[in-house]
This record gives C-alpha cells, sequence and structure tokens, in this order.
C-alpha cells in the first residue's frame, strides 16, 4: 500500500499535526491532511453531530440500513467504532431488504454478510417476496422498466419500518451523505415540492411515525466517505441496480458534483438554503392516518404499498401509479435510483437501501 | 513507463471489469514528461471499452470521480499538471455509484 513517494512537490505538510504528508484534501475546508489526521476529524464530526443533534439516547436499540453500498459500510464501520470509543451505549444491528434483483441485490447481500462478520453486529435480512409476495424481477416481469422505480421505493420504505419494528429497534439510521441532501433539496425545489423541502434537511425524520430514522452524515462529504472506505480497505458494493433510470435524479447530481468541483462550499450552503425555508401556513400538509388494510402510516384509506400490491395481484399494475406527487415516494435520493441497462455508472442505485 | 492503474467504486465496469491494470505508457513525440493530462487521455484510448463519457468529461475526470496518486489525492499534486515517474499508482474511484 505505501506505494512509490507522494507528489506533493514536498514542501507543505499537514495543516493539522504539521509532521506528516498531507493526503487529501478536505471539500469542507480546503485544508491539507494526512490519513490520520482525517480519520480523527472525520470521526470527531461525526461524534460531534451525533452528540449536538442528541440522535440517539443510552440503551436505544439502532438498526443501521445497511446496502452493502459505501455509504452504509462507511457508517456501520464508524458508529460501532464510535459507539465502543465513546461508549453511549447502543445496541446495533445491520437491516438490509432483499428486493429479489438476480445478479444485483444478492451479490451486494454478500458485503452485508461479510461486514456483519466484519464488525461484528447482528443482520436482519427482510425480503419483498416475504413481505408483499412478489420479487422485484417478477414485478418487472409483469409492469416492465417503465414504473418499477414507484414499486421500488414504496416497497423499500416500507419493508425498512417493517424490519426495524421486528428487530424491535428505537431508530433507524441511514447512510445519506451531504452530496445526497444537497441533491434532494435541489430535486425538491424544481419540482415546487415545498413540504419535502421542508423535510428533506432534518437530520431525523419520522418522529410522529413508528420508529424515528436518521442521518448522522447530513454533514459528511461524499468525497471523504468514499477516501475513508478507501484508506480503510472497507469493504463495499458498488455495481449499479440493473432497473430503469431516473434521468432527473442523474442530472441533478451532476449538476452538483460540477458546482463542488468550482467551489465544494456550495453543498454545505445548500444544505443550509433548504433548512432555512419554512413552510407556509398556507402550504396544505397532508393528514396522517393508517392504512386500512396493512396499518402502515398514510394519508390515504390505503397505503401506497397496498395499493400497488392491490393493482398487482389483480393483474392491473398501472394501478396507483401516477398519482402521487413528486416522482419519488420518499423524500430522498437513494430510494428511486433505478439505472438503465446492465451497468450504468450514473448517479446511484435504486437498490441501494438506505434513504 | 511501467504504470499501475486501479478502477474502482464501478469504474471498472468500464474497462472489462478489472480493476488493477499493469500498463506501460510511452511518451508521445516531443514530448519529455508525462502528465496526469496525458496519461487520462492514454486510459481514455487504451482502456476504457465503454461509455468513456462516465470517466471523462472534456480533458478531465467526469466530477465525482476522485483521483489518486501514489495514494494522494491530486487535488494536491496539481491535478492534471501531476507528473508522473515510473512505478507510480494512479487510482481512478468513483463517488457516484452505490450507497
Ligand atoms: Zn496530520
Ligand atoms: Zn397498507
Ligand atoms: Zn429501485
Amino acid at each position: 500500500m505505501e506505494a512509490a513517494k507522494p507528489k506533493s512537490g514536498g514542501a507543505r505538510l499537514c495543516s493539522f499535526c504539521n509532521l506528516r504528508k498531507p493526503a487529501l484534501k478536505r471539500p469542507k475546508t480546503l485544508h491539507q491532511i494526512c490519513r490520520e489526521c482525517f480519520y480523527d476529524v472525520f470521526e470527531d464530526e461525526i461524534h460531534n453531530c451525533i452528540v449536538e443533534n442528541q440522535l440517539f439516547k443510552r440503551g436505544e436499540r439502532v438498526a443501521i440500513g445497511a446496502s452493502g453500498g459505501k455509504d452504509s459500510t462507511v457508517l456501520a464501520y464508524v458508529l460501532s467504532e464510535l459507539n465502543r470509543r465513546h461508549n453511549y451505549g447502543l445496541d446495533l444491528f445491520l437491516l438490509s431488504i432483499d428486493e429479489g434483483i438476480t445478479g444485483y441485490r444478492d451479490d451486494s447481500l454478500e458485503t452485508v454478510k461479510r461486514n456483519e462478520l466484519q464488525y461484528g453486529l447482528p443482520l436482519k435480512v427482510v425480503s419483498y417476496k416475504d413481505l408483499y409476495g412478489w420479487t422485484m424481477d417478477e414485478i418487472v416481469k409483469m409492469i416492465g422498466l417503465k414504473n418499477n422505480c414507484t414499486f421500488c421505493g414504496v416497497f423499500r420504505r416500507q419493508a425498512l419500518d417493517r424490519g426495524a419494528a421486528m428487530l424491535k429497534v428505537d431508530k433507524l439510521v441511514t447512510g445519506h451523505n451531504a452530496d445526497d441532501i444537497a441533491e434532494t433539496v435541489l430535486l425538491n425545489i424544481l419540482r415546487g415540492d415545498i413540504a419535502r423541502l421542508s423535510r428533506c434537511t432534518s437530520i431525523t425524520t419520522g418522529e410522529d411515525g413508528p420508529i424515528p430514522r436518521c442521518k448522522p452524515f447530513k454533514y459528511t462529504y461524499e468525497k471523504e466517505i468514499v477516501m475513508y472506505a478507501y484508506f480503510k480497505r472497507l469493504d463495499y458494493f458498488s455495481t449499479e441496480c440493473i432497473y430503469s433510470p431516473n434521468a432527473y435524479r442523474g442530472f441533478a447530481r451532476e449538476f452538483i458534483k460540477d458546482l463542488e468541483r468550482i467551489r465544494p462550499r456550495a453543498i454545505l450552503d445548500i444544505i443550509k438554503s433548504g433548512e432555512n425555508f419554512r413552510i407556509a401556513t398556507s402550504t396544505k400538509m397532508p393528514e396522517q392516518g393508517t392504512c386500512e388494510r396493512c396499518g402502515y402510516i398514510s394519508s390515504q384509506k390505503w397505503c401506497k404499498a397496498c395499493v400497488l400490491l392491490d393493482g398487482l395481484n389483480r393483474g392491473l399494475p398501472k394501478l396507483g401509479i401516477g398519482r402521487s406527487r413528486g416522482h419519488d415516494n420518499d423524500e430522498s435520493i437513494k430510494d428511486v435510483k433505478h439505472m438503465t441497462g446492465s451497468k450504468e455508472v450514473q448517479g446511484k442505485p435504486c437498490g441501494t437501501l438506505d434513504f | 513507463m511501467q504504470l499501475t492503474l486501479e478502477f474502482g467504486g464501478g469504474l471498472e465496469l468500464l474497462c472489462d471489469s478489472k480493476k488493477v491494470h499493469h500498463v506501460n505508457v510511452d511518451l508521445s513525440d516531443g514530448e519529455e514528461k508525462l502528465t496526469m493530462k496525458g496519461l487520462l487521455s492514454w486510459a481514455k484510448t487504451n482502456l476504457i471499452k465503454e461509455r468513456p463519457e462516465m470517466f471523462m468529461k472534456g480533458d478531465t475526470v467526469r466530477p465525482g470521480v476522485l483521483v489518486l496518486v501514489n495514494d494522494c489525492d491530486w487535488e494536491l499534486s496539481g491535478h492534471l499538471d501531476t507528473t508522473l515517474e515510473d512505478k507510480d499508482v494512479v487510482v481512478f474511484i468513483s463517488t457516484l455509484h452505490g450507497g
């Protein structure tokens, strides 16, 4: 791993310890930082974020939405590390969703199973097949590639809640990072979805629902997550979901990355803008009730998953599609990111189940 | 010049799903040194088999692709102007992939 000499011209040293050669430039601060100091600040910032926002209470059971991808893998690693180091007193679990996507999810689940052993965290896998009677492969066979993201997103959101209930956890944490949140802010603006815009920057959501969700990586840059995983040689999975794309979201992501290159702080500023939006009293928020069929939270008589399932089971899969307000059925990114063709590199996969 | 190029985070899918490539890159006529700029255009021609737009944008890597030269962020060594030497290890990682 210690390859040939670094190329930094040799002049400057790490701006923290002033001893070692820097290994990366922090996008957030533009500091040049060595690997050891980077691990420290990276972990400390997440710890501070957890403490300042009171994300957890001692003795809580916490599920980490684990897709096998970089964000949730780094989250599982760092959270178990911080839990030990700072004695949070948390019981941590990995929670994965098996959508039933051959060649995609089965491979990424292997990664999660290795993480289970590597980090010593108990793993629970819940499958679409068990919960709904359908795998994504079967759904796609039935409905084609056009609307499958709707199914995937709606089903995944509920599957995570159901898995969390099975684990009897108090909270669910997901690996959404600062770039993801900035992208979602932008998308919600582009869609005029003010309700989601005001929710999507919250570090904790669903406090009124069965299981609150939080995002300890809210202020963590994607670049640093990937650098951390690279330097620590963490084992993650990075092949795309094989089902269809969300071009609009891919476009927003590309735009965020272009901005970041010119001015890395743009990502934090967009999050800040999102935070500062307040819902006007005239904006009607949907009332929350429960689904008459399955008891899941819903603003309609039946929840979205039950409507979709009903359509599938009656052979009318188009039922329930197109009535939702946005394209996604969650405020966040990772639910509806299918990619086209066999192997796309653009954007993130829908199959990433932490949202 | 012997170099090791490594593609990760999904970029390996653009070059036959092979992550590590031991390559021999010759200087073009009239060039005295190989820079990252030269290496990128060499890689685009010789290694990337499909969808080069996932790897490059203009004459540099696509935003969201991290580059490390000998395990050091290329943002510290001058991006495209980074000079390469024999036995250097260059790593490309996409951050755009998976969560
Ligand atoms: Zn240092
Ligand atoms: Zn229902
Ligand atoms: Zn999907």
